[in-house]
């Protein structure tokens, strides 16, 4: 500040608005500089440009949008779903629209050499009466369609974008891709604007679109590297789902809450943490549905808000079930204590899928949120986005401190890998797992907390059974092993003492009759 | 009365703007025998027109009247484009009467 030569200061970031873009853009967008936004068709990239200015003009900086391919009218109506009101915003002169879409109903013939001179009169004119800070360009190749010669075309864009340099604004400017994965743009743009590029991409795999979004250079500055999934969604437009960034402010708390299972409280050191993610994992018919339904009725009985968003069972199969283990879930639902959200996992992508739980979690409030099941979900995108899907829920539920509980289906009935389980045991800060165990002609279920963060725990595997009252937790399966590796073996009670008094000569031979003792 | 309106927009004094001006004379001259009316506008000293004409090149010579509305863009020393874009077909060598001037 002091220094009154012309040193240059560091590259500024405007931030853009735009949910969790700033986040991979660390800060935003470079101030005063024009950056170039990439993508092929469908990719999103008038949404962003728009976009662009709308959260600008919710932070009270005023916007220039010049188009060069769709017509004005189009876009107002367009973003309209988006809930930007275009019309208004120019009616208010925080917005002016520089139409240079091309016109059908006029013939156009050159003759001899021309400039680009009045487009650039018009947008300087458009900045200056709006005042504007930030002005979108969309989208380049279609200015390259309107005239033959493409090099006069290429050097009045450079001009345009040095002029918008003057100006003093903050510029997007988009530009088309053949391919997502290739040259940057088509006609050669990111010759003139190549400071700044990002590429929005959006790749058909496994039939499924996804979308991403890759900042591929700043100059001057720094951003978050590689891809990031992105989705646009009515009423919110672009939202980026920030895997690298939200992991970094996680809080944690030592408050426990109840499981809805005092046994089960028990076995994890009094309850879970207030804001942790608990994951539990069981074949289908292991008393998962009831894990839940015990979590939310554990929470109404607390006073608190859940939220159950349930992709397996309808609202009502669940209410049946929670009625047959002696617990009221209408009741709560009633009481406002409970919402519950059923669909199919395939109506949305998992983009999707998590903006929609973000803005369930934000209208509703609640204290306690359950997932049933991940397993259904995983079926909806590639695993690396079932992946993303499932740290960006969980970031988010543990920011929110919110508990939430997930569950995942194994395949085998009598346990052994789940393949959800694989992917997600690390993201989740407890694991409950529910088994069979085979024993003498007999289907028995046992539970064990395999993992409890930042917390003692029981490390038995304990017998439980249902009834109409719910779940009760029995006695720890003391002759039976290879039970989590999905082939239970039993041991007579010789060989379990002679086992012990090798472990551990001292207590070797109390230990077996010492942990039942404990638990009655 | 003038059969032609004719809208020429150009940016400020450059050579390319008096080369527009002049081509244009002389076509209207030669072969508009004088039933025009031309107006030059300067999009740097006004820019909404040039907003509300939806001109993005300079020069751009517009043909108002008579219908339909032709755009032709650059310094018009083409001159057959020019008279495409006017719709004029060119009188027969022998016969213009401008040919000695």
């Amino acid at each position: 500040m002091s220094d009154p030569g012309d040193r240059p200061y560091a590259v500024q970031k405007l931030a853009t608005g735009i949910e969790s873009f700033d986040l991979i853009a660390e800060g935003g967008l470079p101030q005063n500089r024009t950056t170039l936004v990439a993508g092929t068709a469908g990719s999103g990239k008038t949404v962003f440009a728009v976009q662009f200015l709308a959260a600008g003009i919710a932070a009270g900086e005023s916007g220039v949008f010049v188009t060069f391919e769709e017509s004005p009218r189009d876009i107002r109506q367009n973003m309209r779903s988006f809930g930007w009101d275009l019309v208004q915003w120019e009616q208010d002169g925080i917005l002016a629209l520089v139409d240079a879409s091309p016109d059908p109903e006029i013939e156009t013939i050159e003759s001899g050499s021309f400039d680009l001179s009045a487009l650039l009169a018009r947008v300087e004119n458009a900045v200056r009466k709006v005042g504007a800070k930030r002005v979108a360009i969309d989208s380049l190749g279609a200015m390259f369609s309107q005239f033959s010669d493409q090099s006069i075309v290429r050097r009045e864009l450079f001009r345009i974008a040095i002029a918008l340099k003057e100006l003093g604004v903050t510029a997007v400017m988009t530009a088309e891709r053949t391919e997502d994965y290739g040259a940057i743009a088509r006609f050669g743009v990111e010759e003139f604007i190549a400071d700044n590029v990002m590429i929005l991409r959006n790749v058909l795999g496994e039939e499924r679109r996804r979308r991403t979004v890759e900042i591929l250079k700043f100059r001057g500055t720094g951003h978050q590297k590689g891809e990031f999934p992105f989705t646009i969604v009515a009423d919110h437009g672009f939202v980026v789902i920030p895997l690298s960034s939200i992991q970094l402010r996680q809080k944690s708390s030592e408050v426990r809450i109840s499981s809805g299972n005092p046994e089960l409280d028990g076995m994890c050191g009094g309850g879970f943490f207030r804001d942790s993610v608990i994951l539990v994992s069981g074949a289908t018919g292991t008393g998962k549905t009831l894990t839940v339904t015990q979590f939310l009725a554990g929470g109404g009985a607390a006073g608190e808000r859940c939220l159950l968003l349930s992709f397996e069972e309808s609202r009502d199969q669940l209410f049946r079930n929670a009625r047959g283990w002696g617990m009221d879930l209408e009741g709560m639902e009633k009481d406002g204590l409970l919402r519950v959200v059923c669909d199919y996992p395939e109506v949305a992508s998992l983009e999707d899928w998590l903006v929609r739980i973000k803005a369930q979690v934000h209208d509703f409030r609640p204290s306690r949120v359950a997932l049933d099941s991940l397993s259904a979900l995983e079926r909806g995108g590639s695993l690396k986005a079932f992946r993303e899907f499932v740290i960006g829920v969980s970031s988010f539920i543990k920011h929110q401190e919110i508990t939430g509980l997930f569950t995942a289906t194994t395949a085998g009935l009598m346990g052994g890998p789940s393949i959800t389980g694989n992917h997600i045991s690390t993201l989740t800060d407890s694991i409950i797992l529910l088994r069979y165990v085979e024993a003498f002609g007999e289907m028995k279920r046992g539970m064990t907390v395999l993992k409890m963060r930042g917390s003692d725990h029981d490390k038995e595997i304990r017998e439980f059974t249902i009834d109409q009252d719910g779940m009760h937790l029995g006695r720890p399966f003391r002759n039976v092993t290879g039970i989590l590796a999905g082939a239970p073996v039993h041991v007579s009670p010789g060989d379990i003492e002679r086992i012990w008094s090798h472990l551990d000569p001292e207590a070797g031979a109390e230990e077996p009759q010492a942990t039942p003792a404990q638990s009655d | 009365m003038s059969d032609y309106l004719l809208k020429l927009y150009v940016t400020g004094k450059s050579p390319r703007t008096e080369k527009a001006i002049a081509n244009l004379r002389r076509i209207c001259e030669e072969d508009l025998h004088g039933r025009y009316e031309l107006q030059i506008i300067d999009v740097l000293e006004d820019p909404q027109l040039a907003e509300d004409a939806k001109i993005l090149a300079t020069p751009t010579l517009i043909k108002r009247l008579p219908p339909p509305l032709r755009r032709v863009i650059g310094d018009l020393s083409d001159k057959e484009k020019v008279l495409l874009g006017l719709d004029v077909w060119p009188d027969p060598p022998a016969a213009a009467p401008g040919e000695t001037e």
